[in-house]
């Protein structure tokens, strides 16, 4: 099982397993992590699974598809390690990618 | 309009073909519930020929709601969100109304007004002017706890974020009023007097920009100095500026206040719910959502097709306007479990369609939920209960979904 480090705002840390095929988003609110609110319940629609992932991990990940563009463009603290953690599958090569939660959900 | 029949018209005595779910009058007399129940049942895309806004479709199941809020593409905003035509002389411009990449830089300018961090800082002035409201409410008689509650705080704050002269703030309500009354969407107020109302709002906020252009941005957060600096804004044109104004009063105003007035409604529908909130005030934001959801303040939004698009085996034709009823897709029981019960300890509460989904979800949806929040908190600490004593007045909209009148006699702890 791959592991996912989140880190809140406030620096508390939850490692936890997820299942291969799962969306970050689900690995958070599955376990319970706070700070994501997933209103849209994984279908990119809100941007409240809004989340951190530093450059080095994303050249592990696929581009933002243009709709997760799209709705993270409408978040004016959009920064370049913005990504929704619904868009992001996890899998064994993203075994141990480390997540930042934002202060805030929008 | 045939009011009288409405009343008493059994919703499957119809043929399907002739249902028109946009009557504001099913709205007003509280009957429209059977007429979606049976859309979403036997025809979820609906074609209604002729109705009062002329021809649309109906789009009555949550997921298929869903996949065309998605769809911005297919599925376009310009040209408003309600399903009445605007008159051709008298066209304001908003950003709720506009596609990208015009709609997502003006969104853009006045986001940050309603940002988490803004809040916060807001939190204390709401929860004061709350206070102020609930502690001067009579006890033990009766009173309409619309005007004297619902609207004053939703005032209040709509004063607060533009900081607008606070005692003139009743304008503000009048406006929003007035914008969403007209004739043309069903409403009660002639055409004439309804330009003429929003002609003076955009008189009076045309004095309050020429002033704001001479504030420190950096010191002053409201909405209109943030307009007026923000080079995105700073040239609208007037009919833009006043389109903008209308959407951010109304979208501020209408729909908390309705939700407000819901809430007390609600608890004394489902006394065993309000019994349990009581005895564990942990669940006020779950609480929050789920008021949210039955309420549903704007029933639908509309969208205009770009081409040709198959949704269960019907074709929406290109130019075709298309309702996406929220007011339905909250109540669909195959998405929200037991959907016509109001749960107070649901498990994903905020999972609702009442703000919409996509690019064009509600802005000040987190504005809101600290609003009501907030009541709710108040409310808690200082009555034993709020009793409905009437069934409320209703609004004469199939767009806002509201109350002007909810009698109520509180008691207090």
């Amino acid at each position: 099982m791959p592991q996912v480090k989140f880190i809140e705002f406030n620096g508390t840390e939850h490692n936890i397993d997820a299942n291969n095929g799962d969306s970050i988003m689900t690995a958070a609110t599955s376990n319970l992590v706070p700070g994501i609110d997933a209103d849209c319940g994984g279908e990119c629609s809100c941007a409240t699974c809004h989340v951190l992932i530093s450059a080095e991990w994303q050249t592990k990940l696929d581009a933002p598809s243009e709709s997760e563009e799209s709705m993270l463009d409408l978040n004016p603290d959009r920064s370049s390690e913005s990504r929704l953690s619904c868009q992001i599958k996890m899998s064994d090569d993203l075994d141990g990618i480390v997540v930042n939660l934002p202060e805030f959900q929008y | 309009m045939s009011e009288s029949v409405q009343l008493t018209e059994d919703p499957y005595s119809i043929p399907l073909e002739d249902i028109n779910v946009s009557d504001p009058n099913l709205f007003m007399n509280n009957s429209h519930w059977g007429y979606f129940e049976r859309l979403r049942k036997e025809d979820p895309v609906h074609y209604c020929q002729d109705s009062m806004f002329g021809p649309f479709w109906s789009v009555t199941k949550f997921n298929d709601i869903m996949e065309i809020e998605k769809n911005h593409e297919a599925f376009s905003s310009e040209g408003g969100i309600t399903l009445a035509d605007r008159a051709e002389d008298f066209q304001t411009v908003n950003f709720i109304s506009l596609d990208p990449p015009r709609h997502d830089v003006q969104r853009k300018a006045v986001t940050g007004v309603v940002a988490p961090m803004n809040l916060a800082k807001l939190e204390p002035i709401i929860r004061s002017r709350a206070i102020k409201i609930l502690d001067e409410v009579p006890i033990g008689e009766e009173f309409n706890w619309v005007d004297r509650v619902s609207i004053e705080l939703t005032t209040q704050m709509l004063a607060t974020l533009f900081d607008f002269p606070f005692e003139d703030r009743s304008k503000l309500t009048y406006w929003s009023d007035m914008a969403m009354s007209g004739a043309r969407s069903g409403g009660p107020t002639p055409e004439p007097v309804r330009q003429a109302a929003l002609l003076e709002c955009l008189e009076v906020f045309t004095h309050l920009w020429n002033e704001r252009v001479h504030r420190d941005p950096n010191e002053s957060n409201d909405l209109i100095t943030m307009m007026a600096h923000n080079p995105n804004t700073q040239d609208m044109d007037p009919m833009e500026y006043l389109g903008n104004l209308i959407l951010l009063i109304v979208g501020g105003n209408d729909t908390t206040r309705n939700s407000i007035s819901g809430g007390v409604y609600f608890l004394n529908q489902f006394p065993d719910q309000f019994a349990k909130v009581k005895n564990d005030l942990s669940l006020i934001p779950k609480v929050v959502p789920e008021i949210i959801r039955y309420q549903t303040p704007l029933a639908y939004m509309r969208r205009r097709a770009t081409r040709d698009y198959e949704i269960r085996g019907k074709t929406i034709k290109e130019g075709d306007k298309v309702a996406m009823w929220y007011v339905s897709g909250n109540r669909d029981e195959e998405v929200i479990e037991n959907p016509d019960e109001f749960i107070v300890d649901r498990n994903t509460p905020r999972h609702h369609l009442s703000f919409g989904f996509g690019i064009h979800r509600c802005m000040g949806n987190r504005l809101a939920e600290m609003q009501l929040r907030i009541v709710w908190e108040e409310i808690l600490k200082r009555f034993e209960r709020i009793e409905v004593v009437r069934e409320p007045e209703r609004i004469q909209s199939s767009f806002v979904k509201g109350y002007a009148d909810l009698p109520v006699v509180v008691t207090a702890k």
